[in-house]
Protein backbone atom coordinates (compact mmCIF):
# COMPACT_ATOMS: atom_id res chain seq x y z
CA UNK A 1 0.00 0.00 0.00
CA UNK A 2 1.25 3.50 -0.83
CA UNK A 3 2.44 5.58 2.09
CA UNK A 4 0.13 8.35 3.31
CA UNK A 5 1.25 11.76 2.02
CA UNK A 6 3.26 13.85 4.47
CA UNK A 7 1.34 16.99 3.55
CA UNK A 8 -2.36 16.27 3.84
CA UNK A 9 -5.58 18.21 3.37
CA UNK A 10 -9.22 17.21 3.75
CA UNK A 11 -9.05 14.43 1.14
CA UNK A 12 -6.13 12.58 2.67
CA UNK A 13 -6.56 13.75 6.31
CA UNK A 14 -7.09 10.22 7.67
CA UNK A 15 -4.92 8.34 5.17
CA UNK A 16 -2.28 7.48 7.78
CA UNK A 17 -4.96 5.31 9.41
CA UNK A 18 -5.01 1.96 7.58
CA UNK A 19 -8.54 1.31 8.89
CA UNK A 20 -9.84 4.32 6.94
CA UNK A 21 -9.91 2.04 3.88
CA UNK A 22 -12.45 -0.25 5.54
CA UNK A 23 -16.16 0.53 5.85
CA UNK A 24 -16.02 0.40 9.65
CA UNK A 25 -13.01 2.72 9.85
CA UNK A 26 -14.52 5.10 7.31
CA UNK A 27 -17.86 5.33 9.12
CA UNK A 28 -16.04 5.90 12.42
CA UNK A 29 -14.44 8.99 10.84
CA UNK A 30 -17.83 10.35 9.81
CA UNK A 31 -18.03 8.57 6.47
CA UNK A 32 -21.31 8.24 4.52
CA UNK A 33 -22.94 11.08 6.52
CA UNK A 34 -22.79 13.34 3.46
CA UNK A 35 -24.48 10.69 1.30
CA UNK A 36 -27.11 10.23 4.01
CA UNK A 37 -27.73 13.98 3.96
CA UNK A 38 -27.92 14.18 0.15
CA UNK A 39 -30.21 11.18 -0.26
CA UNK A 40 -32.36 11.98 2.79
CA UNK A 41 -32.63 15.75 2.86
CA UNK A 42 -31.78 17.15 -0.57
CA UNK A 43 -33.33 17.03 -4.02
CA UNK A 44 -31.10 15.91 -6.89
CA UNK A 45 -31.34 19.45 -8.31
CA UNK A 46 -30.17 20.93 -5.01
CA UNK A 47 -27.11 18.61 -5.02
CA UNK A 48 -26.21 19.71 -8.55
CA UNK A 49 -26.67 23.39 -7.61
CA UNK A 50 -24.45 22.92 -4.55
CA UNK A 51 -21.66 21.30 -6.58
CA UNK A 52 -21.99 24.08 -9.19
CA UNK A 53 -21.75 26.70 -6.44
CA UNK A 54 -18.64 25.02 -5.04
CA UNK A 55 -16.84 25.57 -8.34
CA UNK A 56 -15.39 22.02 -8.28
CA UNK A 57 -13.53 21.30 -11.50
CA UNK A 58 -12.78 17.81 -12.79
CA UNK A 59 -9.43 16.50 -11.60
CA UNK A 60 -8.81 14.11 -14.50
CA UNK A 61 -6.94 16.63 -16.63
CA UNK A 62 -9.44 18.76 -18.53
CA UNK A 63 -10.75 20.75 -15.54
CA UNK A 64 -14.38 20.95 -16.67
CA UNK A 65 -16.97 22.16 -14.15
CA UNK A 66 -18.34 19.09 -12.35
CA UNK A 67 -21.78 20.47 -11.45
CA UNK A 68 -22.27 21.73 -15.00
CA UNK A 69 -21.31 18.31 -16.38
CA UNK A 70 -23.88 16.63 -14.14
CA UNK A 71 -26.57 19.06 -15.29
CA UNK A 72 -26.14 17.81 -18.89
CA UNK A 73 -27.72 14.47 -17.97
CA UNK A 74 -31.28 14.33 -19.34
CA UNK A 75 -33.94 14.84 -16.64
CA UNK A 76 -36.70 13.01 -18.45
CA UNK A 77 -35.73 9.84 -20.24
CA UNK A 78 -36.99 6.28 -20.24
CA UNK A 79 -33.44 4.97 -20.67
CA UNK A 80 -31.29 3.84 -17.75
CA UNK A 81 -28.63 6.40 -16.85
CA UNK A 82 -25.08 5.49 -15.92
CA UNK A 83 -22.09 6.95 -14.16
CA UNK A 84 -18.54 5.99 -15.03
CA UNK A 85 -15.64 6.44 -12.65
CA UNK A 86 -12.50 6.96 -14.71
CA UNK A 87 -9.81 5.15 -12.75
CA UNK A 88 -7.63 4.51 -15.78
CA UNK A 89 -4.89 6.72 -14.37
CA UNK A 90 -2.11 6.44 -16.96
CA UNK A 91 -0.80 9.95 -17.55
CA UNK A 92 2.95 9.74 -16.97
CA UNK A 93 3.78 11.56 -13.73
CA UNK A 94 0.35 10.88 -12.17
CA UNK A 95 -0.32 8.48 -9.32
CA UNK A 96 -2.82 10.23 -7.06
CA UNK A 97 -5.87 8.15 -7.99
CA UNK A 98 -3.90 5.06 -7.02
CA UNK A 99 -3.48 6.54 -3.52
CA UNK A 100 -7.17 7.44 -3.29
CA UNK A 101 -8.23 3.90 -4.26
CA UNK A 102 -5.70 2.20 -2.00
CA UNK A 103 -6.32 4.28 1.14
CA UNK A 104 -9.74 5.86 0.64
CA UNK A 105 -11.97 3.66 -1.54
CA UNK A 106 -15.09 4.47 0.51
CA UNK A 107 -14.56 8.23 0.09
CA UNK A 108 -14.66 7.67 -3.68
CA UNK A 109 -17.68 5.38 -3.36
CA UNK A 110 -19.55 7.94 -1.25
CA UNK A 111 -18.86 10.57 -3.92
CA UNK A 112 -20.16 8.16 -6.54
CA UNK A 113 -23.37 7.58 -4.54
CA UNK A 114 -24.02 11.31 -4.24
CA UNK A 115 -23.31 11.87 -7.95
CA UNK A 116 -25.57 8.94 -8.86
CA UNK A 117 -28.41 10.40 -6.82
CA UNK A 118 -27.89 13.86 -8.36
CA UNK A 119 -27.86 12.58 -11.95
CA UNK A 120 -30.42 9.79 -11.50
CA UNK A 121 -27.95 7.07 -12.46
CA UNK A 122 -28.90 3.49 -11.64
CA UNK A 123 -25.45 2.00 -12.09
CA UNK A 124 -21.79 3.04 -11.92
CA UNK A 125 -18.98 1.36 -13.79
CA UNK A 126 -15.59 1.88 -12.16
CA UNK A 127 -12.97 1.33 -14.87
CA UNK A 128 -9.53 0.73 -13.32
CA UNK A 129 -6.38 0.37 -15.40
CA UNK A 130 -5.33 -3.28 -15.59
CA UNK A 131 -1.90 -2.73 -14.07
CA UNK A 132 -3.49 -1.35 -10.87
CA UNK A 133 -4.21 -4.83 -9.47
CA UNK A 134 -3.87 -3.88 -5.81
CA UNK A 135 -5.95 -0.68 -6.02
CA UNK A 136 -8.61 -2.66 -7.90
CA UNK A 137 -8.60 -5.32 -5.16
CA UNK A 138 -9.10 -2.57 -2.57
CA UNK A 139 -12.00 -1.05 -4.52
CA UNK A 140 -13.65 -4.44 -5.08
CA UNK A 141 -13.36 -5.19 -1.38
CA UNK A 142 -14.89 -1.82 -0.50
CA UNK A 143 -17.76 -2.36 -2.97
CA UNK A 144 -18.48 -5.79 -1.44
CA UNK A 145 -18.50 -4.23 2.07
CA UNK A 146 -20.86 -1.48 0.91
CA UNK A 147 -23.28 -4.02 -0.55
CA UNK A 148 -23.14 -6.18 2.60
CA UNK A 149 -23.98 -3.22 4.86
CA UNK A 150 -26.67 -1.66 2.69
CA UNK A 151 -24.65 1.29 1.32
CA UNK A 152 -25.19 -0.07 -2.19
CA UNK A 153 -28.00 -2.10 -3.72
CA UNK A 154 -31.77 -1.89 -3.91
CA UNK A 155 -32.34 0.47 -0.97
CA UNK A 156 -29.26 2.55 -0.25
CA UNK A 157 -29.15 3.46 3.45
CA UNK A 158 -32.92 2.84 3.58
CA UNK A 159 -33.50 5.94 1.47
CA UNK A 160 -35.43 4.19 -1.28
CA UNK A 161 -32.65 5.03 -3.78
CA UNK A 162 -31.20 2.06 -5.66
CA UNK A 163 -27.67 1.91 -6.99
CA UNK A 164 -25.31 -0.75 -8.30
CA UNK A 165 -21.55 -0.57 -8.82
CA UNK A 166 -19.57 -2.73 -11.25
CA UNK A 167 -15.76 -2.78 -11.27
CA UNK A 168 -14.06 -3.46 -14.58
CA UNK A 169 -10.30 -3.86 -15.05
CA UNK A 170 -8.63 -2.49 -18.15
CA UNK A 171 -5.83 -4.33 -19.91
CA UNK A 172 -3.07 -1.87 -20.71
CA UNK A 173 -3.93 0.97 -23.09
CA UNK A 174 -3.29 4.65 -22.29
CA UNK A 175 -6.03 5.81 -24.66
CA UNK A 176 -8.71 4.20 -22.47
CA UNK A 177 -8.26 7.17 -20.12
CA UNK A 178 -9.93 9.32 -22.81
CA UNK A 179 -13.56 9.18 -21.78
CA UNK A 180 -15.05 7.80 -24.99
CA UNK A 181 -12.12 5.41 -25.48
CA UNK A 182 -12.94 4.21 -22.00
CA UNK A 183 -16.60 3.74 -22.94
CA UNK A 184 -15.63 1.62 -25.95
CA UNK A 185 -13.35 -0.50 -23.77
CA UNK A 186 -16.08 -0.89 -21.17
CA UNK A 187 -18.30 -2.26 -23.93
CA UNK A 188 -15.72 -4.96 -24.71
CA UNK A 189 -14.13 -3.31 -27.73
CA UNK A 190 -10.84 -1.72 -28.76
CA UNK A 191 -10.50 1.53 -26.82
CA UNK A 192 -10.72 3.87 -29.78
CA UNK A 193 -12.31 7.24 -28.94
CA UNK A 194 -15.66 8.20 -30.44
CA UNK A 195 -16.55 11.24 -32.49
CA UNK A 196 -18.35 13.91 -30.49
CA UNK A 197 -21.16 14.90 -30.65
CA UNK A 198 -23.06 12.99 -29.47
CA UNK A 199 -21.55 13.57 -26.02
CA UNK A 200 -21.71 10.88 -23.31
CA UNK A 201 -24.59 12.65 -21.51
CA UNK A 202 -26.73 11.80 -24.54
CA UNK A 203 -25.04 8.65 -25.87
CA UNK A 204 -22.58 7.16 -23.42
CA UNK A 205 -21.94 3.66 -22.03
CA UNK A 206 -23.92 1.10 -24.05
CA UNK A 207 -25.66 4.01 -25.77
CA UNK A 208 -27.23 5.29 -22.54
CA UNK A 209 -26.93 8.77 -20.95
CA UNK A 210 -23.65 8.70 -19.02
CA UNK A 211 -21.49 11.01 -16.91
CA UNK A 212 -17.78 10.25 -16.63
CA UNK A 213 -15.80 11.66 -13.69
CA UNK A 214 -12.32 11.01 -12.35
CA UNK A 215 -11.55 9.24 -9.03
CA UNK A 216 -10.34 12.41 -7.32
CA UNK A 217 -13.30 14.43 -8.58
CA UNK A 218 -15.71 12.01 -6.89
CA UNK A 219 -13.61 12.09 -3.72
CA UNK A 220 -14.15 15.86 -3.24
CA UNK A 221 -17.94 15.56 -3.44
CA UNK A 222 -18.71 14.18 0.06
CA UNK A 223 -16.70 17.04 1.57
CA UNK A 224 -18.66 19.62 -0.43
CA UNK A 225 -22.02 18.11 0.52
CA UNK A 226 -20.96 17.69 4.15
CA UNK A 227 -19.41 21.10 4.73
CA UNK A 228 -20.85 23.32 2.04
CA UNK A 229 -19.76 25.25 -1.04
CA UNK A 230 -18.49 28.23 0.95
CA UNK A 231 -16.24 26.04 3.06
CA UNK A 232 -14.87 24.40 -0.13
CA UNK A 233 -14.12 27.81 -1.58
CA UNK A 234 -11.89 28.68 1.38
CA UNK A 235 -9.31 26.43 -0.34
CA UNK A 236 -7.67 27.27 -3.63
CA UNK A 237 -8.25 30.29 -5.84
CA UNK A 238 -11.46 32.03 -6.82
CA UNK A 239 -11.55 30.31 -10.21
CA UNK A 240 -9.99 27.01 -9.06
CA UNK A 241 -11.34 26.12 -5.62
CA UNK A 242 -10.37 23.17 -3.44
CA UNK A 243 -7.23 21.17 -2.94
CA UNK A 244 -5.64 18.62 -5.24
CA UNK A 245 -3.05 15.91 -4.77
CA UNK A 246 0.15 16.86 -6.56
CA UNK A 247 2.51 14.05 -7.50
CA UNK A 248 6.14 15.14 -7.52
CA UNK A 249 8.70 12.95 -9.29
CA UNK A 250 12.12 13.13 -10.93
CA UNK A 251 15.10 15.02 -9.56
CA UNK A 252 13.83 16.08 -6.13
CA UNK A 253 14.95 15.17 -2.63
CA UNK A 254 11.50 14.04 -1.49
CA UNK A 255 9.40 12.71 -4.38
CA UNK A 256 5.85 11.86 -3.35
CA UNK A 257 2.25 12.99 -3.12
CA UNK A 258 1.30 16.32 -1.58
CA UNK A 259 -2.27 17.48 -1.00
CA UNK A 260 -2.26 21.26 -1.28
CA UNK A 261 -4.72 23.99 -2.26
CA UNK A 262 -4.94 24.77 -5.97
CA UNK A 263 -3.00 27.96 -6.54
CA UNK A 264 -0.04 26.83 -4.41
CA UNK A 265 3.06 28.14 -6.15
CA UNK A 266 5.05 25.64 -8.17
CA UNK A 267 8.36 26.74 -6.63
CA UNK A 268 6.91 26.21 -3.15
CA UNK A 269 5.93 22.64 -4.08
CA UNK A 270 9.25 21.79 -5.72
CA UNK A 271 11.64 23.46 -3.27
CA UNK A 272 9.84 23.56 0.09
CA UNK A 273 7.67 20.48 0.06
CA UNK A 274 9.68 18.18 -2.21
CA UNK A 275 13.06 19.47 -0.96
CA UNK A 276 14.41 20.82 -4.26
CA UNK A 277 17.06 19.29 -6.50
CA UNK A 278 19.49 17.03 -4.60
CA UNK A 279 23.26 16.81 -4.94
CA UNK A 280 23.85 20.55 -5.21
CA UNK A 281 22.74 20.54 -8.83
CA UNK A 282 20.66 23.28 -10.40
CA UNK A 283 17.11 22.98 -11.67
CA UNK A 284 16.59 22.96 -15.44
CA UNK A 285 12.88 22.52 -16.08
CA UNK A 286 9.58 21.24 -14.68
CA UNK A 287 6.64 19.59 -16.41
CA UNK A 288 3.77 20.86 -14.22
CA UNK A 289 0.78 18.64 -15.00
CA UNK A 290 1.55 15.21 -16.40
CA UNK A 291 3.49 14.44 -19.56
CA UNK A 292 0.99 16.04 -21.97
CA UNK A 293 1.47 19.51 -20.51
CA UNK A 294 4.22 21.80 -21.84
CA UNK A 295 7.37 22.21 -19.74
CA UNK A 296 8.36 25.35 -17.79
CA UNK A 297 12.02 26.42 -17.55
CA UNK A 298 13.67 26.99 -14.15
CA UNK A 299 13.01 30.74 -14.22
CA UNK A 300 9.23 30.35 -14.52
CA UNK A 301 8.35 28.44 -11.36
CA UNK A 302 6.88 31.51 -9.66
CA UNK A 303 3.44 30.51 -10.88
CA UNK A 304 0.37 29.48 -8.85
CA UNK A 305 -0.73 25.96 -9.78
CA UNK A 306 -4.16 26.77 -11.19
CA UNK A 307 -5.22 26.89 -14.82
CA UNK A 308 -5.96 30.62 -14.92
CA UNK A 309 -2.27 31.29 -14.11
CA UNK A 310 -0.66 28.35 -15.90
CA UNK A 311 -2.42 29.29 -19.16
CA UNK A 312 -0.51 32.59 -19.15
CA UNK A 313 2.66 30.47 -19.27
CA UNK A 314 1.23 28.37 -22.12
CA UNK A 315 0.81 25.25 -20.01
CA UNK A 316 -1.88 23.67 -17.85
CA UNK A 317 -2.54 21.92 -14.54
CA UNK A 318 -3.50 18.64 -16.22
CA UNK A 319 -3.41 15.88 -13.62
CA UNK A 320 -1.04 17.71 -11.28
CA UNK A 321 1.86 15.36 -12.02
CA UNK A 322 4.99 17.48 -11.49
CA UNK A 323 8.17 16.12 -13.10
CA UNK A 324 11.40 17.83 -12.08
CA UNK A 325 14.57 17.80 -14.17
CA UNK A 326 18.01 18.97 -13.07
CA UNK A 327 20.76 20.66 -15.08
CA UNK A 328 22.23 17.35 -16.31
CA UNK A 329 19.04 16.54 -18.22
CA UNK A 330 19.17 16.43 -22.03
CA UNK A 331 15.87 17.84 -23.27
CA UNK A 332 16.21 16.02 -26.59
CA UNK A 333 16.26 12.74 -24.65
CA UNK A 334 13.19 13.95 -22.74
CA UNK A 335 11.49 14.57 -26.09
CA UNK A 336 12.55 11.09 -27.29
CA UNK A 337 11.02 9.39 -24.24
CA UNK A 338 7.80 11.38 -24.61
CA UNK A 339 7.48 10.81 -28.36
CA UNK A 340 8.22 7.07 -28.04
CA UNK A 341 5.37 6.80 -25.56
CA UNK A 342 2.99 8.79 -27.76
CA UNK A 343 3.83 6.78 -30.87
CA UNK A 344 3.27 3.58 -28.92
CA UNK A 345 -0.04 4.66 -27.41
CA UNK A 346 -1.71 6.44 -30.35
CA UNK A 347 -4.80 4.36 -31.08
CA UNK A 348 -4.20 4.72 -34.82
CA UNK A 349 -7.63 5.97 -35.91
CA UNK A 350 -6.63 9.46 -37.10
CA UNK A 351 -3.86 9.95 -39.64
CA UNK A 352 -2.49 13.14 -38.06
CA UNK A 353 -1.91 11.41 -34.75
CA UNK A 354 -0.86 7.95 -35.99
CA UNK A 355 1.66 9.31 -38.50
CA UNK A 356 2.58 12.50 -36.66
CA UNK A 357 3.66 10.78 -33.44
CA UNK A 358 5.83 8.35 -35.44
CA UNK A 359 7.43 11.07 -37.55
CA UNK A 360 8.19 13.19 -34.49
CA UNK A 361 9.82 10.23 -32.76
CA UNK A 362 11.97 9.37 -35.79
CA UNK A 363 13.20 12.95 -36.17
CA UNK A 364 13.90 13.33 -32.45
CA UNK A 365 15.91 10.09 -32.36
CA UNK A 366 17.86 11.30 -35.37
CA UNK A 367 18.67 14.57 -33.61
CA UNK A 368 19.70 12.73 -30.44
CA UNK A 369 22.03 10.44 -32.45
CA UNK A 370 23.72 13.52 -33.91
CA UNK A 371 22.32 12.94 -37.38
CA UNK A 372 19.81 15.79 -37.27
CA UNK A 373 19.79 18.91 -39.43
CA UNK A 374 18.85 22.51 -38.71
CA UNK A 375 15.71 22.09 -40.82
CA UNK A 376 14.47 19.26 -38.55
CA UNK A 377 13.44 21.74 -35.85
CA UNK A 378 11.13 23.52 -38.27
CA UNK A 379 9.74 20.20 -39.48
CA UNK A 380 8.97 19.16 -35.90
CA UNK A 381 7.02 22.36 -35.28
CA UNK A 382 5.23 21.99 -38.59
CA UNK A 383 4.15 18.43 -37.76
CA UNK A 384 3.06 19.51 -34.28
CA UNK A 385 0.95 22.36 -35.67
CA UNK A 386 -0.79 19.99 -38.07
CA UNK A 387 -1.57 17.52 -35.27
CA UNK A 388 -3.50 20.11 -33.27
CA UNK A 389 -7.25 20.44 -33.47
CA UNK A 390 -7.67 17.99 -36.35
CA UNK A 391 -8.52 14.69 -34.71
CA UNK A 392 -11.29 12.74 -33.00
CA UNK A 393 -9.85 13.15 -29.51
CA UNK A 394 -7.39 15.36 -27.64
CA UNK A 395 -4.55 12.80 -27.66
CA UNK A 396 -3.10 14.37 -30.79
CA UNK A 397 -3.18 17.87 -29.32
CA UNK A 398 -1.61 16.58 -26.13
CA UNK A 399 1.07 14.89 -28.28
CA UNK A 400 1.93 18.16 -30.00
CA UNK A 401 2.10 20.33 -26.84
CA UNK A 402 5.06 18.77 -25.00
CA UNK A 403 7.28 18.87 -28.10
CA UNK A 404 6.25 22.47 -28.77
CA UNK A 405 6.99 23.33 -25.13
CA UNK A 406 10.45 21.74 -25.22
CA UNK A 407 11.32 23.64 -28.42
CA UNK A 408 9.94 26.90 -27.01
CA UNK A 409 12.10 26.84 -23.89
CA UNK A 410 15.05 24.58 -24.73
CA UNK A 411 15.71 25.15 -28.41
CA UNK A 412 19.38 25.54 -27.55
CA UNK A 413 19.61 21.87 -26.52
CA UNK A 414 18.28 20.78 -29.92
CA UNK A 415 20.54 23.19 -31.83
CA UNK A 416 23.60 21.99 -29.92
CA UNK A 417 22.93 18.38 -31.01
CA UNK A 418 22.65 19.47 -34.64
CA UNK A 419 25.76 21.67 -34.46
CA UNK A 420 28.00 19.17 -32.65
CA UNK A 421 26.61 16.06 -34.39
CA UNK A 422 26.26 14.35 -31.02
CA UNK A 423 24.51 14.62 -27.67
CA UNK A 424 26.48 17.16 -25.63
CA UNK A 425 24.91 16.09 -22.32
CA UNK A 426 27.27 13.36 -21.08
CA UNK A 427 25.78 13.43 -17.57
CA UNK A 428 22.17 13.10 -18.68
CA UNK A 429 19.92 10.17 -17.75
CA UNK A 430 20.46 7.12 -19.92
CA UNK A 431 18.21 6.53 -22.93
CA UNK B 1 -13.48 -27.28 -24.36
CA UNK B 2 -10.43 -25.30 -23.26
CA UNK B 3 -12.27 -22.76 -21.08
CA UNK B 4 -13.10 -24.56 -17.84
CA UNK B 5 -16.58 -24.90 -16.39
CA UNK B 6 -15.52 -22.75 -13.43
CA UNK B 7 -14.42 -19.91 -15.74
CA UNK B 8 -17.58 -20.25 -17.81
CA UNK B 9 -19.63 -19.84 -14.66
CA UNK B 10 -17.71 -16.69 -13.73
CA UNK B 11 -18.13 -15.31 -17.26
CA UNK B 12 -21.88 -15.96 -17.08
CA UNK B 13 -22.01 -14.01 -13.81
CA UNK B 14 -20.05 -11.10 -15.33
CA UNK B 15 -22.45 -10.95 -18.27
CA UNK B 16 -25.39 -10.30 -15.89
CA UNK B 17 -23.71 -7.07 -14.72
CA UNK B 18 -23.81 -5.36 -18.12
CA UNK B 19 -26.68 -4.00 -20.25
CA UNK B 20 -25.18 -5.85 -23.23
CA UNK B 21 -23.33 -9.18 -22.88
CA UNK B 22 -20.22 -7.95 -24.67
CA UNK B 23 -19.45 -5.63 -21.75
CA UNK B 24 -18.10 -8.75 -20.05
CA UNK B 25 -15.54 -9.49 -22.79
CA UNK B 26 -12.59 -7.85 -20.99
CA UNK B 27 -13.43 -9.63 -17.71
CA UNK B 28 -13.74 -12.88 -19.69
CA UNK B 29 -10.36 -12.33 -21.34
CA UNK B 30 -8.80 -11.72 -17.91
CA UNK B 31 -10.29 -15.04 -16.75
CA UNK B 32 -8.89 -16.86 -19.80
CA UNK B 33 -5.46 -15.35 -19.08
CA UNK B 34 -5.66 -16.41 -15.44
CA UNK B 35 -6.36 -19.96 -16.63
CA UNK B 36 -4.08 -20.32 -19.68
CA UNK B 37 -1.84 -17.24 -19.79
CA UNK B 38 -2.90 -16.42 -23.35
CA UNK B 39 -5.82 -16.59 -25.79
CA UNK B 40 -5.40 -19.58 -28.09
CA UNK B 41 -7.42 -19.94 -31.30
CA UNK B 42 -9.57 -22.48 -29.44
CA UNK B 43 -10.21 -20.04 -26.57
CA UNK B 44 -11.07 -17.30 -29.06
CA UNK B 45 -13.52 -19.66 -30.80
CA UNK B 46 -15.19 -20.52 -27.52
CA UNK B 47 -15.36 -16.87 -26.38
CA UNK B 48 -16.86 -15.96 -29.75
CA UNK B 49 -19.59 -18.54 -29.17
CA UNK B 50 -20.29 -17.30 -25.64
CA UNK B 51 -20.53 -13.65 -26.75
CA UNK B 52 -22.15 -14.37 -30.13
CA UNK B 53 -19.47 -12.50 -32.03
CA UNK B 54 -16.86 -13.68 -34.53
CA UNK B 55 -13.44 -14.97 -33.43
CA UNK B 56 -11.63 -12.10 -35.17
CA UNK B 57 -13.63 -9.66 -33.05
CA UNK B 58 -12.21 -11.37 -29.99
CA UNK B 59 -8.69 -11.26 -31.41
CA UNK B 60 -8.83 -7.58 -32.42
CA UNK B 61 -9.55 -6.80 -28.77
CA UNK B 62 -6.72 -9.11 -27.64
CA UNK B 63 -4.25 -7.41 -29.98
CA UNK B 64 -5.25 -3.90 -28.87
CA UNK B 65 -4.32 -4.32 -25.20
CA UNK B 66 -0.76 -4.77 -23.84
CA UNK B 67 -1.81 -7.17 -21.09
CA UNK B 68 -3.49 -9.66 -23.44
CA UNK B 69 -1.48 -12.23 -25.42
CA UNK B 70 -2.16 -14.47 -28.38
CA UNK B 71 0.83 -16.77 -27.87
CA UNK B 72 1.91 -18.97 -24.99
CA UNK B 73 3.71 -16.88 -22.38
CA UNK B 74 6.55 -17.59 -19.95
CA UNK B 75 5.53 -18.18 -16.34
CA UNK B 76 6.29 -14.60 -15.28
CA UNK B 77 5.95 -11.19 -16.88
CA UNK B 78 8.51 -8.66 -15.67
CA UNK B 79 8.18 -5.06 -16.79
CA UNK B 80 10.48 -2.21 -15.85
CA UNK B 81 8.79 1.17 -16.12
CA UNK B 82 10.92 3.36 -18.40
CA UNK B 83 8.72 6.40 -18.78
CA UNK B 84 10.18 9.82 -18.00
CA UNK B 85 9.90 9.98 -14.18
CA UNK B 86 11.45 6.50 -13.90
CA UNK B 87 14.11 7.18 -16.56
CA UNK B 88 15.17 10.29 -14.61
CA UNK B 89 15.88 8.00 -11.64
CA UNK B 90 17.85 5.22 -13.28
CA UNK B 91 15.22 2.91 -14.80
CA UNK B 92 17.16 2.38 -18.06
CA UNK B 93 20.28 1.38 -16.15
CA UNK B 94 18.19 -1.08 -14.11
CA UNK B 95 16.66 -2.55 -17.28
CA UNK B 96 20.05 -3.00 -18.93
CA UNK B 97 21.50 -4.71 -15.85
CA UNK B 98 18.50 -7.06 -15.67
CA UNK B 99 18.97 -7.85 -19.35
CA UNK B 100 22.56 -8.84 -18.58
CA UNK B 101 21.51 -10.79 -15.49
CA UNK B 102 18.95 -12.86 -17.36
CA UNK B 103 20.91 -13.02 -20.62
CA UNK B 104 18.04 -11.66 -22.72
CA UNK B 105 17.20 -8.42 -24.50
CA UNK B 106 14.15 -6.43 -23.40
CA UNK B 107 11.09 -8.03 -24.99
CA UNK B 108 12.58 -11.53 -24.96
CA UNK B 109 11.91 -14.52 -22.70
CA UNK B 110 14.49 -16.64 -20.93
CA UNK B 111 15.21 -19.95 -22.67
CA UNK B 112 13.79 -21.96 -19.74
CA UNK B 113 10.40 -20.29 -20.16
CA UNK B 114 10.54 -18.62 -16.74
CA UNK B 115 10.53 -14.90 -17.42
CA UNK B 116 9.75 -12.43 -20.15
CA UNK B 117 11.60 -9.18 -19.41
CA UNK B 118 10.29 -6.02 -20.94
CA UNK B 119 9.70 -2.35 -20.36
CA UNK B 120 6.42 -0.60 -19.92
CA UNK B 121 5.00 2.91 -20.00
CA UNK B 122 4.17 4.69 -16.75
CA UNK B 123 2.76 2.36 -14.11
CA UNK B 124 1.77 5.13 -11.70
CA UNK B 125 4.69 4.71 -9.33
CA UNK B 126 6.56 7.85 -10.36
CA UNK B 127 7.80 8.88 -6.91
CA UNK B 128 9.01 5.37 -6.11
CA UNK B 129 11.33 4.89 -9.09
CA UNK B 130 12.93 2.82 -10.35
CA UNK B 131 10.29 0.13 -10.17
CA UNK B 132 9.14 -3.00 -11.93
CA UNK B 133 5.93 -4.97 -12.22
CA UNK B 134 6.26 -8.73 -11.70
CA UNK B 135 3.00 -10.26 -12.90
CA UNK B 136 0.39 -8.39 -10.81
CA UNK B 137 2.75 -7.10 -8.15
CA UNK B 138 4.67 -3.80 -7.97
CA UNK B 139 8.22 -3.62 -6.61
CA UNK B 140 9.22 0.00 -5.95
CA UNK B 141 12.27 2.03 -4.84
CA UNK B 142 14.44 -0.71 -6.34
CA UNK B 143 18.18 -1.04 -6.53
CA UNK B 144 19.79 -3.45 -8.95
CA UNK B 145 20.73 -6.06 -6.35
CA UNK B 146 17.25 -6.22 -4.85
CA UNK B 147 15.68 -6.46 -8.30
CA UNK B 148 17.99 -9.37 -9.17
CA UNK B 149 17.07 -11.16 -5.94
CA UNK B 150 13.36 -10.75 -6.71
CA UNK B 151 13.85 -12.28 -10.17
CA UNK B 152 16.03 -15.10 -8.81
CA UNK B 153 13.30 -16.05 -6.35
CA UNK B 154 10.71 -16.61 -9.09
CA UNK B 155 9.86 -20.24 -9.88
Amino acid sequence: MLKAPQVRGYLTEHFADDAFGTLEGYVKRGGYQAARKALGEMTPEAVIELVKASGLQGRGGAGFGTGLKWSFMPKTTDKPKFLVCNADESEPGSFKDRLLMERGPHLMLEGILIAAYATGASKTFIYIRGEYAFPADQVERAVAEAYAKGYLGKNVMKSGFAHDVVVQRGAGAYICGEETGLLESLEGKKGQPRKKPPFPAQFGAFGMPTTVNNVETFSHVPHIVGKGAEWFRTFGTEKSPGTTIFGVSGHVARPGLYELPLGTRLDEIVFEHAGGVPGGRKLKGVIPGGMSMPILPAGQLDVPMANEFLKERKTMLGTGGIMVMDETTCMVRVACVISYFLRDESCGQCTQCREGTGWMHKILERIERGAGEEADLGILLDIAAKMEGQTICAFSDAAAWPVQGLLRHFRGDFEAHVREHKCPFAESFEL
Amino acid sequence: MVISAASREKIALEITKYPKPRGALLPALHLVHAEHGFVSPESAQELAQIFEIRPFEVMEVVSFYNMFHDTKQPRHQVRVCTNLPCSLRGARDLLHRLEAHLGVRAGEATADGRIRLGFEECLGACAYAPMMRVDHEYHEDLDVERAKRILDALD
